[in-house]
């Protein structure tokens, strides 16, 4: 699917994705000096080049949604509200930082305030934790959607299909955004993934999905806006794919000799965040004057940040041995918005509070075997027809079937934009 | 009341906690309308709901992993491996994601991932194993392995409303053949505490699970020869109850651990580095074990029955560490 026309962006909402992209560099060049200077403890993994992916996919999200970043995500934590000096001390391994010094890197999260889950370096992981998210949300009553990242390599694993899966069974809320940078590691996309496009990963699922420019700021930003609000009406999740190129090596320590050098000045050429510039100065939204104030308060924050950090003491040696498990110190209380007598028998054995067609339509009384809708669904076509219309996701197969499963996951498949 | 299966106190216990708290939601491959491989969530589905009683894709890892994801919103989901073998396909979200997200992060995740496990029923090498050194080795993790059915309804009930990631393995032998009346009245059993099954002065049996009455009925036979066993049903592996293991050390001076899982690595080598580490002046004979082979559980009954310790064995090796 192409990307959304254009949406409506106010001045408001161009200088703060512009000034989050510019923070995310900024930062990211705070860090490689800190780096070269030995005060980062472990690796350090740029995204350069990639910044209007993180930034406009987060920015779409409401306060009250979730998100779970990657390691090259750090704009998406800047715009949910994550400070410089989080991300520094957290490379530094200081006491001060939001993990005091037991993990580093953007391996950190906030259940309370910002809504943040913590990435693990096993990729794919967070796609299904972020679908228990998204259906817990959903469950409570929260209304919320939540979002992911996964890159051309993560694509490969187990977890993304069997969490991308899952997620499409039971329409869960979720926006997963592949960053196609090009690269796993040392590996081209061509050697990890036999599709031109990425986003055909999501016919397999029979979700919709998009695949953009990742470079092109205001595009990511309004594809991700309409696909928040798509997941958000309950359509279930969407795959985003974002083609970017990944202009560093791996981390810190790779020098990318096996990226061509053609390639980096293909893409140099297309940097996001010159591109953006010019669009927002060609529209007189950004001038010299204005663009030197952001980065000087940019500057000035990263500033005073980076002194924090140099200043936090590294955690004294015997925290390793604390907060292994949860022995009270966390009081876990679910935060209801719908009535718990709804899930609470009598009332749990009926209907549920929200709905998607289609899915979930079996309540529980006497027969044993679904009956009502699944069963008008499996008279119009039984398990091989189904996964028939799926694979072909032709305009026939959807359109011989109208009810049921065979209908909707053609149809999805080939979603139209702004349905 | 009428006493009760183990399989049924399991059933009980996932009941009684979804009828006490919305929080809890069940999610696992075929645990709604089919009611769990085993029956251990019959009724569940037409009680609480299909928003509560998740039937999911053949995907352990998205199993957990969504767990863990709903348990960060305050949810305290219960994983069920269809066979605890499958777990090993969770392996990553258990140990990697769950268990280091209080200590990494602060996050607690309170869930619980039970299934059925063990052997003796013929089940072959991918529906008998007892996987639990896996994760008795992963800190962040408490594993409980209960016996009777009380403790598997008292216990279970604590794994619900523990704040951790507790993994809760159910000996499938035990599932029908064993009965016990339970109480009428809710009621928890505590995660780390073990308990004297049979007291008695000679020597220490330290078991678990199905073992445990292998070792109860070694003990009896034992008795008549005028050997008097104690036996300790340890109930939680991770983490140990030290405290009752020493106690009753004291008192027997002599230790021998039987546990179904295989030999090398398994529970009993971490108990004899303890018992020699904290209690080496009180031991008047080495620390024996009696286990299953190291091999994969084989298949054909003559080949299992080989593998799996039995009452026998449990009173060989038993009279051996008695004459010391």
């Amino acid at each position: 699917m192409k990307a959304p026309a254009k949406l409506t962006i106010t001045r408001e909402q161009h200088l703060e994705l512009y000034y989050y992209m510019k923070l995310n560099r900024m930062l990211e060049e705070a860090m490689v000096n800190l780096f070269r200077q030995n005060k980062i403890v472990g690796g350090l993994y740029s995204s350069l080049g990639q910044e209007a992916i993180s930034v406009g996919t987060a920015y779409a999200l409401e306060k009250r949604d979730w998100l779970a970043p990657m390691i090259r995500n750090i704009g998406a934590l800047l715009v949910k509200g994550v400070r410089p000096r989080d991300i520094m001390t957290q490379h530094m391994a200081k006491v001060t930082a939001p993990t005091k010094g037991k993990d580093g890197t953007s391996h950190f999260g906030d259940l309370e305030k910002l809504h943040i889950v913590s990435p693990i370096s096993m990729l794919g992981d967070l796609i299904p934790v972020m679908t228990g998210v998204a259906m817990a949300g959903r469950y409570l009553g929260q209304d919320i959607v939540t979002m992911t990242w996964i890159g051309d390599g993560g694509s490969s694993t187990g977890v993304f299909h069997e969490g991308l899966n899952f997620a499409a069974v039971q329409k869960a809320p979720l926006v997963l955004v592949l960053e196609n940078n090009q690269w796993a590691y040392s590996t081209p996309v061509h050697k990890q993934v036999p599709l031109a496009n990425l986003a055909d990963r999501a016919k397999a699922y029979g979700i919709p999905s998009y695949s953009i420019d990742g470079n092109d700021a205001p595009t990511v930003y309004t594809t991700a806006r309409e696909a928040v609000a798509r997941c958000r009406a309950g359509e279930g999740p969407i795959l985003i794919e974002a083609k970017t190129m990944r202009m560093k090596g791996h981390a810190q320590h790779d020098a990318a000799e096996y990226v061509p050098k053609e390639m980096f000045a293909y893409w140099k050429a297309r940097d996001p965040i010159l591109r953006y510039e010019k669009l927002l100065i060609d529209e007189k939204l950004l001038t010299a004057k204005s663009k030197a104030e952001i980065e000087s308060r940019i500057n000035k924050q990263i500033d005073e940040d980076r002194e924090f950090a140099e200043k936090s003491p590294q955690p004294p040696p015997e925290l390793a041995e604390q907060g292994v498990y949860c022995d009270g110190c966390h009081t876990i209380e679910a935060k209801w918005e719908r009535s718990k007598k709804d899930v609470l028998p009598p009332k749990s054995s009926v209907a549920p509070l929200w709905k998607v067609r289609q899915f979930g339509a079996y309540q529980g009384s006497a027969p044993r075997h679904p009956a009502g809708e699944l069963a008008a669904e499996a008279a119009g076509g039984n398990g091989a027809s189904r996964e028939g219309a799926v694979s072909k996701s032709s305009r026939g197969a959807a359109a011989k079937s109208t009810k049921g499963r065979v209908a909707d996951a053609g149809r999805t498949s080939k979603h139209k934009v702004g349905r | 009341m009428a006493p009760v299966t183990f399989l049924e106190a399991i059933r009980q216990a996932m009941f009684e906690e979804m009828e006490r708290d919305p929080t809890v939601v069940l999610m696992g491959e075929d645990v709604g309308v089919y009611g769990g491989a085993f029956k251990t969530s019959e009724g569940l589905l037409e009680r609480f709901g299909w928003e509560r009683v998740i039937d999911t894709p053949i995907s352990e890892s998205a199993i957990v992993g969504a767990a863990v994801g709903m348990s960060y919103l305050g949810l305290r989901p219960i994983a069920e491996m269809q066979f605890i073998d499958f777990i090993a396909c969770a392996f990553n979200q258990i140990t990697n994601y769950a268990a280091k997200s209080h200590y990494r992060w602060g996050a607690p995740a309170p869930i619980v991932v039970r299934g059925p496990s063990g052997g003796g029923v013929h089940g072959g090498p991918f529906h008998s194993a007892n996987p639990e050194m896996y994760f008795v080795h992963t800190p962040g993790l408490k594993v409980v392995y209960p016996s009777t059915p009380y403790d598997a309804k008292g216990l279970l009930k604590s794994a619900i409303r523990d704040n951790n990631p507790v993994l809760f393995f159910e000996h499938k032998f035990l599932y029908r053949r064993i009965k016990e009346e339970l109480p009428q009245d809710d009621y928890v059993v505590p995660i780390g505490k073990a308990i004297v099954r049979r007291e008695g002065t000679d020597l220490t049996i330290l078991s678990y699970a199905a073992m445990m009455h292998t070792s109860l009925e070694a003990a009896g036979e034992l008795a008549k020869e005028g050997i008097e066993a104690e036996v300790v049903d340890l109930r939680t592996l991770l983490p140990l109850d030290r405290e009752t293991i020493f106690q009753s050390l004291k008192k027997t001076n002599k230790v021998l651990v039987v546990h179904e899982d295989t030999r090398t690595g398994g529970i009993a080598g971490e108990i004899a580095a303890l018992v020699c580490e904290g209690a080496f002046q009180e031991l008047d004979g080495p620390v024996m074990r009696v286990t299953s082979l190291d091999t994969p559980v084989p298949y054909a009954p003559p080949l299992e029955e080989h593998f799996l310790p039995n009452t026998q064995k449990v009173s060989a090796a038993a009279r051996e560490l008695a004459r010391y």
